[in-house]
This record gives structure tokens, C-alpha cells and sequence, in this order.
């Protein structure tokens, strides 16, 4: 332990492009880079399949399988396949950003109150009106979920960037493990556990600053908003990945 | 030709392939085990519960790569001990299913719970065969996830030598053997399938009343 705190606190493992700072920076490069991608393919599914509230065995089914790739496996095979670069490993991150966002996106929109979504209709807006200004503001507290749990695989994942000889905070792990330095392995551990907890910590924030008042549970209600309420959503979403309760199966 | 290779080395696929089951599997069951008694004390107090909930989610955030390599560290096993894998992979299964055995067992009806202290049910009775088999099918979504989870993070076990099939992994990389990872791959979904498939059958067999209903 005491050569831990003293591999931490040497200054030499500060500064440089192999220090601790660079290595933050790369790790939280590939993690943007990773959950931008999923996002983009994940998100535009999951509202349209939520808003047609059709088909959604398939995103639980495909989601879930993707959930049980062993991503070792699919980044070593990608980068044998297209070479060291950032597009392989930011592939294979974005297939563990995909299951949450995808299961959060189309859960909240599929659970939007009907009778909001009826009276919006009502009121004359367009399909699309619907899905931007009452479907997916509802269904943020969901997705915010689902990008939670999405950044924390992909923050927890990009450690096993550096095993295809990528940068990130896991060279500290992969460069202690191969010379046997135990100090520099467990201060590379501690720095990804720490970054995976403050990032939850802080879409944790995020999520209670941008969800609407009205979809807090514990927030002021006004007399009039009791009708056509949109169903509770779950003021703080598990960051473990959502599944089908077994009990719901036919 | 290269698919020989499947074939020539079937003994060793599945001998990765029993390891994999074991390191995935028995920490489902330790887990279980662990998982109960606290998920209840966790039910029964809303101040444990505001702690226990929390503390499983904040250990549920800590990557596995990074548990890996500290857990010899804090209990003392060497480091490429297939123990620090288990133990790992326990604490996993614990953190979620804590919270699905809390949940479970808050969303026993109060009046199923007083009908058979009525009945003369004692407490350790009536949670054994009344609350517990009602809680079954969120536990069986729990051990679902965490099953499938598990089996996919042994072979990120691999970069530190134990790791079942995800040894296909690290062995194909650097043999620059396409095929070998992804047979190790396909064998990981396989294995995933298969057990998740055998968990909803338990939890069919263990729930028939859930199906009554159903047909009624």
C-alpha cells in the first residue's frame, strides 16, 4: 500500500506523455469518442422503436446479446483485423456503450404516459413534434440512465485499450504487469476505479440538473399537472444494465 | 487450411471452456448466497437500506480490470491466483443482487405476509416459503444479468492469466490467429445462451403459479 501512495505521489509520474494527466486525457478521449458512437446509432433506434411501440423484443434481445460479447475478444479480433488504430478500438467501446443507451432510449419513450402522447396529438402537433417535445423530454430521466451505465462500461473498458498497445490509463496496469512493478499496476487500478466513480458522480448531477421539474418525484406539484401525469419514472435509475424482469416472459 | 485449427485443439477449447464455467459460475452462487440474507436485512430497515443500496451500486462501478489487480493486495492471494477472479466476480454478483433480493422482497404484498403470520407461519418459516419463492422472478432477472455479465468479464481475466477462454483472446493476439479469438468468441455466446436460457427454465419450474394466471 505504502508503495502505492509513494509510485502516486512521485512527481516524475505527473508530467510527459506517458504521465498520469496524458494518460487521463487519452483514456477519456477513447471514452467520448466510444459513447458518441454508440449514442449516434443507439439513440435514433431506440426513440423510433419506442415511438412506434413496436418491435421492442428485438432491441431487449439484441441489446441483451450484446451485453454477453466478451469485449477482449472483439477488440483483439478487430485490431488482427484492421490494424492498430483508433477506429478499432473505438468500435469495440462502442459496442458496450450501444446495449444501455439502446435499452434506456427505447424503455423511456416506450413508457411515455399515452395520454400525454394522446393529447399531444390532440392538440394537432406532427409525429415528429411528438417524439422531440413530449416523447423524448419525458424519457430523459431513462436515457440519462442509460448513458450513465454506458459511460462507466466504456470508462471501465478503455483500460484494455492498452493491451493492443494503445495509451489511456490501462498502460499503467499493462506496462506494470509485464515488468512485474505491483505499485504501478494497483496506482493505475485506483485511477480508473477513481475517474469510473467522479464521472458517475457527475452525470449523477447532470441528470438531476436537466431532467424536468415534473418528472421529479419529489418535486412541487401543481394542482392541474395531476391529470395525464406522466407515469412516475424512477428519480434515479440503476446503473446496472436494465433487463426484462423474467417474470414478464409469456 | 486454417480451420484445422478447431478441431486439432478441441481438448484444449474445452478444457478454457471448464474453467470459464467455474470462474463464471461459482461466484453466481457464493453471490446468491451472500445476496439473500443481506438483501433482506436490507428489505426489513430503511436505514440499512439507504446504506447497503448505495454501497453495492458504488462496488458495482469499480472496473474489473482494476479489481483484479488490487484484490491481492487487500486479501493477501498472489496475483495470478484464479482466487482474485472468483473473488472479483462474487463481489460483482453481490452488489446486484442486492438490490434485486431489497426489491423482491418489498414487493411481497403486506397482506400475503400477514395471511401467513396468521396462519402461524414463524418469521424464518414464512421467509423461507412464503416470501422468498415470491421473490424468485426478479432474483432470477438478477442472476440472469449477473451470469451473463460474469461470463463475459472471466476473459478479461486473461490479461492477468486466468481467464478461461479469453486466454483464446490474449494466445490468438499474439499469434496474430484471427480464428482462435473468435472461436473463443462464439464459445463465450454460446455459454452466455446456454445459461441464460437455463436460468429462465429454472425460474419457469421454481415459479408454476406464475403461469396459472396466464391461462385462467
Amino acid at each position: 500500500m505504502n508503495a502505492l501512495f509513494s509510485w502516486l505521489a512521485d512527481p516524475a509520474h505527473w508530467s510527459g506523455s506517458a504521465g498520469i494527466p496524458a494518460r487521463l486525457v487519452e483514456h477519456l478521449w477513447y471514452s467520448v469518442l466510444a459513447l458518441a458512437l454508440g449514442a449516434v446509432v443507439a439513440l435514433p433506434i431506440g426513440a423510433l422503436v419506442g415511438h412506434g411501440r413496436r418491435g421492442g423484443f428485438l432491441i431487449v434481445g439484441s441489446a441483451n446479446g450484446m451485453r454477453a460479447l466478451p469485449e477482449l475478444g472483439l477488440l483483439t479480433l478487430l485490431v488482427l483485423l484492421m490494424g492498430i488504430g483508433l477506429l478499432p478500438v473505438t468500435l469495440a467501446l462502442a459496442v458496450l456503450a450501444i446495449p444501455p443507451l439502446l435499452a434506456g432510449t427505447y424503455s423511456g419513450v416506450r413508457n411515455v404516459d399515452p395520454g400525454a402522447v394522446d393529447a399531444a396529438r390532440g392538440m394537432g402537433m406532427r409525429e415528429w413534434q411528438v417524439l422531440f417535445k413530449v416523447e423524448l423530454p419525458n424519457a430523459l430521466p431513462l436515457i440519462l440512465g442509460g448513458l450513465r451505465g454506458a459511460a462507466l462500461q466504456v470508462i471501465a473498458t478503455a483500460a484494455v485499450a492498452a493491451y493492443v498497445s494503445f495509451g489511456g490509463l490501462g498502460r499503467f496496469l499493462i506496462d506494470g504487469l509485464r515488468t512485474r512493478d505491483y505499485p504501478q499496476m494497483a496506482a493505475g487500478a485506483v485511477l480508473v476505479a477513481v475517474l469510473a466513480l467522479v464521472v458517475e458522480g457527475l452525470l449523477a448531477l447532470l441528470q438531476r440538473a436537466v431532467v424536468s421539474p415534473g418528472l421529479r418525484g419529489g418535486g412541487r406539484r401543481s394542482p392541474t399537472a395531476t391529470v395525464g401525469r406522466p407515469a412516475p419514472a424512477p428519480a434515479n435509475p440503476e446503473p446496472v444494465p436494465v433487463r426484462e424482469p423474467a417474470g414478464a416472459e409469456p | 487450411m486454417v480451420w484445422d485449427w478447431i478441431p486439432r485443439n478441441l481438448g484444449m477449447i474445452g478444457g478454457l471452456l471448464g474453467e470459464h464455467v467455474v470462474l463464471a459460475l461459482v461466484p453466481v452462487l457464493i453471490g446468491l448466497v451472500l445476496a439473500v440474507p443481506i438483501g433482506w436485512a436490507a428489505a426489513g430497515n430503511r436505514a440499512l437500506r439507504g446504506v447497503l443500496v448505495p454501497a453495492a451500486s458504488v462496488l458495482y462501478t469499480i472496473p474489473s480490470l482494476a479489481l483484479f489487480i488490487v484484490l491481492p493486495a487487500i486479501i493477501g492471494t498472489r496475483i495470478l491466483d484464479p482466487l482474485n477472479v472468483v473473488v472479483a466476480l462474487t463481489i460483482y454478483t453481490v452488489a446486484l443482487l442486492v438490490r434485486s433480493v431489497a426489491d423482491a422482497l418489498g414487493a411481497v404484498p403486506s397482506m400475503v405476509v400477514a395471511a401467513a403470520t396468521a396462519m402461524g407461519y414463524r418469521p424464518g418459516r414464512r421467509f423461507v416459503s412464503v416470501e422468498l419463492p415470491l421473490a424468485v422472478p426478479v432474483l432470477i432477472a438478477g442472476l440472469r444479468v449477473a451470469a451473463v455479465s460474469n461470463i463475459s468479464l472471466v476473459s478479461v481475466g486473461a490479461l492477468i492469466g486466468v481467464g478461461g477462454l479469453g486466454q483464446l483472446f490474449t494466445d490468438g493476439y499474439q499469434r496474430n490467429f484471427p480464428l482462435e479469438i473468435l472461436t473463443g468468441i462464439v464459445m463465450v455466446l454460446l455459454l452466455a445462451l446456454v445459461v441464460d436460457g437455463l436460468l429462465v427454465l429454472i425460474g419457469r419450474f421454481s415459479t408454476p403459479w406464475t403461469r396459472v394466471g396466464a391461462n385462467a
